[in-house]
């Protein structure tokens, strides 16, 4: 008998085993639980640190009332800057997808949109008021598409040629990118102050609202991203090389070929949202331009497993978490670091939740009758 | 006598997911003894053996050793009870030697004393009769003595138990008796052994006692002496299996692949394929033996243009329709050059002779059109990459070795598997799924592929059925000259005979299979000749029909220093 106790003592006590397949609905029930896990970890540390909530100013329901709703959807100012947010973020979102799936980890889409937005300022600053206007959005799109295809292409090319780390490079790409802004800052605003002012030139127009057009584009990528990666021979080829590089071989493929052109796709679509950027919000240049999306869709990216269609959700989601910890600090005199605080705990959740999906977990489980009497 | 019964497993069942792989497994181990574990891949044996040896954990049952019920959570508790595992694949320190691949891990009393194990190492091999080198290194070492490093250490740590893992499957056959001497050696001195194996000759030749496992379970255990081969079988596979391969004599054999002298570019100075030379016939299978990684999967890579090569010539003959003679030549004094020559048939294969024949008969002969010339033609396939071969319009298929990993895309359905040949086609820039799909559903109809649907990735589907889908599309490309390599590894006894008469029924088209496999019994009775090679160079092209096992056994392992030995 003692025998036995020893026996059930000594097993282990957590029994992971990897899941053979999981239903959808089932996948979505884990992700929804820790978005719910994640936001009561969030109150319990909005209640530590903010006096409004301890003294009892206000309540842990005005705290998920900034958060979810108010931050995105209290006035139609909101809730347009939320839907051009979400649609710049989706843009370089999509951006990085076609090398993900491609499993290049491209790293630099921060700079390779930073790159669109100089391309397209630089032609407005010199060639704004000497050409037409429409010839000038024009110049300055080709501008855009060129210099992030170029910042794409140079880690792409030393990949295929040398198999260079594609994510060392990519992320190196971003600190030369703000050089080269910050020196043209220098360059173009001799008083010093760095900071360029808004170009009278180079500006979308203005259809229904300023930020209509930029919807509408991220809109219509969406859309043709999802047929290009899964309906399109360059979407299987990416596909295929995504897996095995010796599969692609083997079927006779230009892997080379195949990892330079799809950088230059995710180029393109980098350059394109920078154009978007520089004409259609900022007309001016800072290095924080892109202000960290461009790391930002990388997990936007990921989250939405590379498909297009689901990164509308994920891109909202980040995107409504930014905008309701940034009302949250603004209702309850916190410290400037604590949206980044709360944003963290939920992304911590959301991405803990996928070892969950992948994995299922047993604990410890009770005695079982000794069947001694087998024993001979 | 009655003997003492060294491990009991009892209700064992280990489940992955939804597959159930060990369920409710009773298993007794006798001291002394060498019990073999038999069943087809993927039946549970290795699992089973696994949990023994502190790998895996089992769901449910309870094991006894001596009588006692013991707790096995990792491969320390099992060295603790005087268990120990080879692994089919070795776990050892390339750059270790022997004796320190022997102590790696251990935790012993006292100064760590090299020179101590260097000497109780060669006592253990002196006392089974192993031959070892206790101060070579692992990367300096044959398959076979690394495998004698793996059991050392598992004697060094004291086992009484000792599982082998398919310990055959990698050694020639000369090994193979050796290892079995010692296997004997260690039962005499009282310790119990278990092989996994899938191989009944060695079941019959080394143990004592047949535990089968059949899909997890076991379905019975029998005494060696007083077993067959076919009633063996027969609990393994569930019924009764004939396992005699088909094999006709080749028909219309002509040169299709001619190598000569082919030498692979090298990476570390040391070209994997060295100066091989041969010539492989439409109608024939050709087969090629050779200890694991001897250079065959090289010598097919350079083929199908996936593998840079230094110098020789790789030529594919295109066979060309029968032409009439009048297609080519005006010239009747040509014509009767070349017939003395031998250059026409007449259709059934009879060359043409014009002897004591007038000009004006040979010319009615010639225009009557029956005088038929053949010309092929010789493609170089040398430095060309895939594409640019199938670009050539020569239809070769390759079967990899690695299947998921070169041959198809485990995360893909079988439709966009089917596309990996043919999504070229079509000048649109979208791919098109319909025909691959309808290939799919063919496939999947033909040979019998158990999937739950056209779009399930690969990668969940057994190894036979995975097999089945690569060899499929590849057979569905109308190949001229189709290279399989170990078209069977992995794969139960029924989908092997699918994939025999697949590859026969190629022969019969007059399609040119080379066919790389390890089993020699198996490369025997299928193929027409065998090619052996060893670390990259032929060392001999024997006929299958006449050549015995030994025979290949002694070409696997010949060097060009033994060769120059032997003159």
């Amino acid at each position: 008998m003692n025998e036995k106790k020893n026996a059930t003592a000594n097993e282990p006590l957590i029994h992971l085993s990897k899941r053979e397949s999981i239903s959808i609905v089932k996948s979505w029930l884990i992700r929804l639980a820790a978005i719910v896990l994640g936001l009561v970890v969030c109150g319990l540390v909005a209640y530590i640190l903010s006096d409004k909530l301890r003294s009892g100013k206000k309540t842990i329901f005005d705290f998920y009332h900034s958060f979810l709703v108010k931050g995105s959807f209290s006035t139609s100012r909101k809730m347009w800057k939320f839907f051009k947010n979400m649609a710049v973020l989706q843009c370089i979102s999509l951006a990085v997808t076609p090398a993900f799936r491609m499993q290049f980890w491209n790293t630099g889409a921060e700079g390779q949109t930073l790159m669109g937005v100089w391309g397209a300022i630089a032609v407005a600053f010199y060639l704004g008021g000497k050409v037409p206007a429409a010839l000038l959005l024009v110049l300055m799109l080709a501008a855009a598409l060129l210099c992030g295809a170029l910042w794409a292409l140079l880690p792409a090319i030393f990949k295929a040629k040398w198999n260079t780390n594609e994510t060392l490079f990519t992320l190196m790409m971003n600190y030369v990118a703000a050089n080269v802004v910050s020196y043209f800052l220098v360059v173009w605003v001799p008083s010093g102050s760095s900071s360029l002012g808004k170009l009278p030139f180079g500006r979308l127009p203005s259809v229904v609202h300023d930020y209509f057009l930029i919807i509408v584009v991220a809109f219509v990528l969406t859309i043709a991203t999802f047929v290009y990666l899964n309906y399109s021979k360059h979407g299987y080829e990416i596909s295929v090389v995504g897996t095995s590089v010796r599969t692609a071989q083997y079927s006779g493929m230009n892997v080379k070929k195949i990892i330079i052109r799809t950088m230059i796709v995710s180029g393109l679509l980098c350059g394109l949202t920078g154009y978007l950027i520089a004409a259609g919000l900022d007309q001016s240049i800072t290095t924080e331009s892109v202000g960290g999306q461009g790391f930002t869709a990388i997990m936007v990216s990921w989250l939405a497993h590379f498909n297009p269609l689901s990164m509308l959700l994920t891109s909202g989601l980040i995107t409504l978490l930014n905008q309701g910890a940034a009302q949250i600090s603004q209702d309850f005199n916190v410290s400037g670091a604590f949206p980044d605080v709360i944003v963290g705990i939920i992304l911590f959740f959301i991405i803990g939740s996928e070892f969950f999906i992948n994995y299922k977990v047993k604990l410890r489980r009770r005695a079982r009758a000794v069947r001694k009497e087998d024993i001979k | 006598m009655q003997k003492k019964i060294a491990v009991s497993m009892r209700g064992i069942t280990k489940r992955f997911g939804s597959v159930v792989a060990n369920n409710s497994v009773d298993l007794d181990v006798y001291q002394g003894e060498i019990l073999a574990v038999l069943g087809e891949n993927g039946c549970g044996k290795t699992t089973l053996m696994n949990m023994l040896a502190g790998i895996y954990y089992p769901d449910e049952g309870q094991i006894f050793v001596d009588g006692r019920e013991v707790v096995i959570r990792s491969p320390k508790d099992a060295y603790a009870l005087k268990i120990g595992m080879v692994h089919q694949h070795f776990k050892l320190v390339d750059l270790f030697t022997a004796s320190e691949n022997v102590v790696l891990g251990l935790k012993e009393e006292g100064r760590y004393n090299l020179k101590k194990v260097n000497e109780q190492v060669a006592e253990i091999a002196e006392k089974y009769g192993f031959h070892i080198e206790p101060q070579k290194r692992i990367y300096d070492m044959s398959v076979s003595e690394k495998q004698t490093v793996e059991i050392i250490k598992m004697l060094y740590r004291g086992a009484d138990i000792l599982i082998l893992d398919e310990p055959t499957a990698v050694l020639t056959p000369q090994e193979i008796t050796r290892l079995f001497d010692v296997l004997r050696r260690m039962k005499a001195d009282g310790k119990s052994i278990i092989i996994i194996t899938h191989k009944l000759h060695e079941v019959l030749s080394v143990s004592d006692r047949v535990a089968i496992l059949r899909k997890g379970e076991r379905v019975g255990t029998v005494e060696t002496a007083q077993t067959s081969e076919s009633e063996l079988t027969e609990m393994m596979v569930g019924k009764k299996v004939s396992l005699n391969i088909e094999r006709n004599a080749p028909v219309n054999a002509s040169p299709r692949l001619l190598v000569r002298g082919l030498t692979t570019k090298s990476e570390d100075g040391r070209s994997a394929v060295r100066d091989v030379s041969f010539t492989v016939n439409g109608g024939e299978i050709f087969g090629i033996a050779g200890i694991a990684g001897s250079g065959q999967k090289e010598l097919l890579e350079a083929i199908a243009g996936l593998q840079p090569v230094e110098s020789g010539e790789i030529e594919f003959i295109n066979p060309k329709k029968d032409r009439p003679v009048t297609f080519y030549h005006k010239s009747l004094k040509r014509v009767v050059e070349l017939a003395d020559k031998n250059a026409f048939h007449d259709g059934e294969g009879k060359p043409v002779s014009f002897k004591g024949m007038t000009r004006a008969e040979i010319r009615r002969r010639v225009n009557h059109g029956d005088v038929l010339f053949r010309e092929d033609e010789v493609l170089s396939l040398r430095d060309k990459t895939p594409l640019q071969i199938r670009s050539l319009g020569i239809h070769l298929s390759f079967v990899p070795e690695d299947r998921l990993g070169m041959g198809l895309v485990g995360g893909m359905g079988i439709t966009d598997n089917m596309m990996l040949r043919s999504y070229r086609k079509g000048h649109a820039g979208f791919v098109d799924r319909k025909k691959p799909r309808r290939q799919a559903e063919e496939i999947i109809r033909e040979l019998e592929v158990i999937t739950p649907g056209v779009n399930v990735p690969v990668r969940r589907l057994s190894g036979g059925n995975i097999q089945k889908v690569l060899l499929g599309r590849e057979i569905a490309f109308t190949p001229k000259l189709l290279m399989a390599a170990y078209p069977v590894r992995g794969l139960d006894i029924n989908s092997s005979y699918i994939i025999y008469n697949l590859l026969n029924r190629q022969k019969k088209n007059g399609v040119a299979v080379i066919f790389v496999g390890e089993d020699l019994d198996v490369l025997l009775e299928l193929c027409d000749r065998i090619m052996v090679i060893n670390s990259g160079a032929v060392t001999g092209i024997v006929d299958a029909r006449t050549a015995t096992k030994e025979e290949i056994g002694l070409l696997m392992t010949k060097t060009d220093d033994t060769a120059k030995e032997n003159a």
